[in-house]
């Protein structure tokens, strides 16, 4: 371990070496670009070990450089909250940078990509390490920037340039939020830093006010709805390896910032906000896995995912402060710890289904589930690591996923506790839609990986796929073996967030390492307890003895045979169900309230030899009323406008003359 | 919490007890419901035949498939029996009830659906897919309905172990609740749907495009068909069980009441089965199977009074803490 003391000086090693990566990659020749990846696995070994240090230790640390501000300077601080989310960014960036390594030395490593690549891993540790609201909004612009430019990484591709326009507009009024934010909590006197910020009272009103901004801020950048619409467009534009760290990582950061906000210096918690929170999180978890479930394109799909994960995240964020702001330090702690649980997970997960889309990408050249199939028999690792990714996804036990959806469902079923009339119909309302969702996320999993992986292949690209490289099995299989052992040793995990919980809410969940058996019981062990280990062992032991029991005594012949299918011979791969018709059911089921989702059949007069035609239109509701509406009337009002642009020069001196009028008109009344 | 030799027994004797009934109760039922349709119908013991013949024919497997293919049924099967064997039938106190609370029970039964789901997608034949697109569609209604029904249960209890739950009914008076009563409903809806029984499934129909469950497995046979076949079968055993501890707990025994005790509540809770199974049968005659699309709203019922019935829970009580 290292010594808590030089982890400040540690950190800024850590982030010379990212910087020095971005330099390198613009100046130096194209062969240093699989350099790069070296030196970022470096830097994020070392950042890793330095936020691991603070984390378990609790301990808290900071210093100003003579940067910035004039008045201010440069503060950094690292305490337990950003050394958890700094272990969270930095094994993101260790994993990305070693399928990095795996990358085509000439068709894929480009000057676009790998020194943007390194500035946006230094710039997302610099959010956590900002202990100012200037060093914090000039990262956290840069973190933008960086990951914008990755986005527009393919610039030929219309789609990918939409994206990017999109993601940089949102990226825009996010900040404006923020800034607007921190301008409300430093008050008049301009204090800037956070621990002026600590100490100051906001008096109510102005502390929704800042409440609204920082969700709107964080929020758009988290990917919560309804300010989600650029991430399922961004996310997939840019190069795999990097989708992984803005869907796994990225988003991460942005519930730092709202964490460190809304437990840390905005002040004493109001229940409102938490109704709030839960409002937004409840609607993202359930709309996200219903747009996830509409896709098929397989990263697509997985970036309307975040938007589901991230909504889990939000609900468990905001029954904290409704516990918190009740008075019940223990239980806020509980539903804290879910939360960043769940935040720790989706950055495994969510990483490692992005690396394996890649992969497929990688070896197909197809993103879309229709045009692949079969991909087990020719990408074997892929196949069962990708599993791995989808069934903790996908919250079943025993591995990483379920244990934060079960300590979510924990605190829902303490919160009759809570008093206040709303919370008591708003957080069963939460509960069910969590419910729903964690439903229909393994739907849209099986659908994921069986169109993908299962069946039989669809076009000769994924009849010829090839495995992927062993930088990118490697990357892969080290999130898989975290998602297994944080599902099997939940406890380790509760444990190490524990000083977090103490610093932000003055309470911790109990000590889940001294329980017997290594099970983890949030509240007491009479009320609930869960063993992952156990579970697991069960299920191997149990499956295994069975399967050797009727091999011994019974037969264990095989036979390979075509297949049944009903005594229907020889059937094309067409014949197979596609994404769309996997998905149809459920379409059917909850697509025409939430989507308007209609099916039109149209098929050929009678004689006629061409094909019947089936399409589906899906409607998105929150695009078209909150985004395509107002650019709208922003339009045809500019249009309306457009006649100032051509008047003679008197008529401009009228108009002039008037405004002047008008202006003393109003200045004299007022006065 | 501590290990004992009585509670590992105890735990021992239900994952005995469990695999071994299960195929009886699948029989009765059938039994049961050939008896009124003025039928013979198979002896109870039919299913013990099946299975044993089944298990020594020789595995016919698609070119197609793949690993998942032959692993899946193995998974599946072990995913069932861990779950029927947290859940308490005869007696409390077993030694691995606290491995897994009731919301466990739940995702290993998802886990099971994952895995049957995936493996009826693995050959690439369209009965496959079409079984599998309909099983998820069930399930995203049926498994958020029965999670609300237990989440229900446990703020009623204060606890979402399934021991302590039932210990608590116990030793409730006997008393209607509303909340309940909606639970009780939601839950059987709910098991009708996951056990593939009439209105929701049909395995008896001649077509199979009507089909969920059996579309889903239409590929398997031998070894790999008797494992789906004892699974389901301990899925059914599991969902009475759960139904039968949650809302008629009474005369379940604790393992250290000692052995005259084990057998009073074996006694107790064959007869609870065997009640239930004919019961069920009852209701399978006297219904006809659903529109698929009709499931949905079937199911929606389901989901709807689980909610209010949790939400008449928040509304009246707080946790005991």
């Amino acid at each position: 371990m290292i010594d808590p003391g030089a982890s400040l000086q540690l950190m800024a090693v850590a982030l010379a070496l990212f910087g020095g990566c971005a330099g390198l990659a613009v100046i130096a020749p194209r062969r240093t670009f699989a350099f790069v990846y070296i030196l970022c696995i470096a830097a994020a070994l070392l950042a890793l070990a330095v936020d691991l240090t603070v984390m378990l230790t609790g301990s808290v640390l900071s210093g100003r450089l003579p940067l910035g501000l004039p008045t201010i300077g440069l503060n950094v601080r690292l305490d337990a909250l950003s050394a958890f989310f700094g272990v969270v960014v930095n094994f993101g960036i260790l994993t990305a940078s070693l399928y990095g390594l795996g990358l085509n030395r000439e068709s894929e490593l480009s000057p676009r990509v790998e020194p943007f690549f390194a500035a946006f891993a230094a710039a997302m540790n610099a959010v956590l390490l900002a202990d100012d609201a200037y060093s914090f909004l000039f990262s956290w612009e840069l973190m933008s920037v960086t990951s914008w430019a990755l986005v527009l990484a393919r610039h030929e591709d219309a789609e990918s340039r939409r994206a990017a326009h999109l993601y940089l507009i949102m990226a825009s009024i996010g900040t404006i939020a923020l800034l607007f934010a921190f301008g409300g909590m430093a008050g008049p006197a301009g204090g800037y830093d956070f621990a002026t910020i600590r100490a100051a009272r906001l008096d109510p009103l102005l502390a929704g006010l800042v409440l609204a901004a920082v969700l709107v801020g964080t929020g758009s950048k988290a990917g919560i709805i309804p300010l989600h619409v650029w991430l399922p467009l961004a996310h997939p534009a840019a190069p795999s390896h990097v989708s992984a760290l803005m869907s796994g990582v990225m988003t991460k950061v942005a519930v730092y910032g709202l964490v460190r906000i809304v437990f840390d210096l905005l002040g004493e918690p109001s229940l409102w906000a938490s109704a709030t929170i839960l409002i937004l999180g409840g609607a993202s978890a359930l709309l996200g896995v219903l747009y996830a479930l509409m896709q098929h394109d397989l990263k697509r799909l997985l970036a309307y995912h975040t938007v589901e994960n991230i909504g889990i995240i939000f609900i468990g964020l905001g029954l904290s402060l409704a516990f918190a702001a009740s008075n019940y330090p223990e239980l806020a702690a509980l539903a804290l710890t879910a939360a960043l649980f769940h935040v720790f997970n989706h950055s495994l997960f969510k990483a490692l289904l992005f690396l394996g889309s890649g992969a497929v990408l990688h070896s197909t050249g197809k993103r879309d589930l229709e045009e692949l199939g079969g991909l087990i028999h020719r990408m074997p690792g892929t196949s069962i690591l990708f599993l791995v990714g989808c069934v903790a996804i996908s919250a079943l036990p025993p591995l990483n996923g379920f244990v934060s959806e079960w300590l979510t469902f924990q605190a829902i079923l303490q919160s009759p506790n809570l008093h206040l009339l709303p919370l008591k119909v708003l957080v069963p309302t939460i509960g069910a839609a969590l419910a729903l969702s964690a439903a229909l996320a393994a739907a849209c999993f099986v659908k994921a990986f069986g169109i993908t992986f299962l069946g039989r292949p669809r076009t000769d690209a994924a009849r010829q796929a090839e495995e992927t490289n062993r930088f990118a099995l490697t990357a892969m299989g080290i999130l898989a073996a975290a998602c297994l052992l944080a599902g099997l040793f939940p406890g380790l995990v509760i444990d190490a967030l524990a000083p977090l919980n103490s610093a932000l809410l003055g309470a911790h969940m109990p000590t889940q390492t001294s329980m017997p058996w290594l099970s983890i019981a949030p509240i007491g062990a009479s009320q609930s307890s869960y063993n992952g280990l156990l579970i697991f062992l069960f299920i191997i032991v149990s499956a295994g003895l069975t399967a050797f029991v009727v091999r011994r005594i019974a037969s264990h012949a095989v036979r390979r045979a075509p297949a049944w299918d009903c005594g229907f011979p020889d059937l094309s791969p067409n014949t197979q169900y596609t994404a769309s018709s996997f998905a149809q059911p459920i379409r059917r089921v909850y697509g025409k309230t939430v989507f308007s989702a209609e099916e039109h059949v149209e098929m050929p007069p009678p004689g006629s030899m061409a094909p019947a035609r089936f399409h589906v239109t899906l409607r998105d509701h929150i695009w078209d009323a909150l985004y395509a509406a107002p650019a709208q009337q922003v339009l045809s009002q500019a249009r309306r406008l457009n006649v100032l642009q051509f008047l003679t020069i008197r008529r401009y001196l009228i108009l002039m003359f008037v405004v002047l009028v008008i202006l003393l008109i109003t200045v004299t009344v007022g006065t | 919490m501590l290990p004992s030799l009585t509670s590992f027994l105890g735990q021992g004797m239900q994952m005995v007890l469990v695999l071994v009934l299960a195929p009886g109760i699948a029989g009765l039922t059938r039994i049961v419901k050939a008896r009124l349709m003025r039928r013979r119908g198979p002896p109870l013991l039919q299913p013990y035949h099946d299975l044993h013949k089944l298990i020594r024919k020789e595995a016919i497997i698609a070119e197609s498939a793949s690993w998942l293919f032959r692993v899946a049924p193995y998974l599946i099967f072990a995913f069932s029996w861990v779950a029927a064997a947290l859940v308490p039938t005869f007696a409390t106190g077993l030694m691995f009830s606290w491995t897994g609370d009731v919301i466990v029970i739940i995702a290993l039964l998802g886990s099971a659906r994952f895995f049957q789901t995936l493996a009826g997608m693995d050959v690439g034949t369209a009965f496959g897919g079409i079984g599998s697109s309909r099983e998820v569609m069930i399930a995203t209604l049926a498994e958020p309905a029965m999670l609300l029904v237990v989440l229900n249960l446990a703020l009623a209890a204060g606890s979402s172990r399934l021991p302590a739950i039932a210990d608590h009914f116990v030793a409730q008076p006997l008393a209607i609740r509303i909340s309940l009563a909606l639970a009780l409903m939601s839950l059987v809806i709910v098991a009708l749907a996951e056990n593939a029984r009439i209105p929701v499934d049909n395995p008896a129909t001649h077509l199979e495009l009507t089909m969920v469950h059996e579309a889903m497995v239409l590929e398997y046979s031998g070894r790999h068909l008797a494992m789906i076949e004892a699974a389901s079968q301990l899925k059914l055993v599991m969902y009475i069980s759960l139904i039968v501890c949650l809302f008629l707990p009474f005369g379940i025994a604790t393992v250290n009441d000692g052995f005259l005790a084990w057998i009073a509540g074996f006694a107790i809770f064959a007869g609870k089965l065997s009640l239930t199974a004919i019961l069920l049968g009852v209701w399978e005659v006297s219904i006809a199977k659903m529109r698929v699309f009709r499931v949905s709203e079937f199911l929606s019922v389901a989901f709807i009074f689980a909610f209010l019935a949790i939400m008449l829970s928040f509304l009246t009580q707080e946790v005991l803490r």
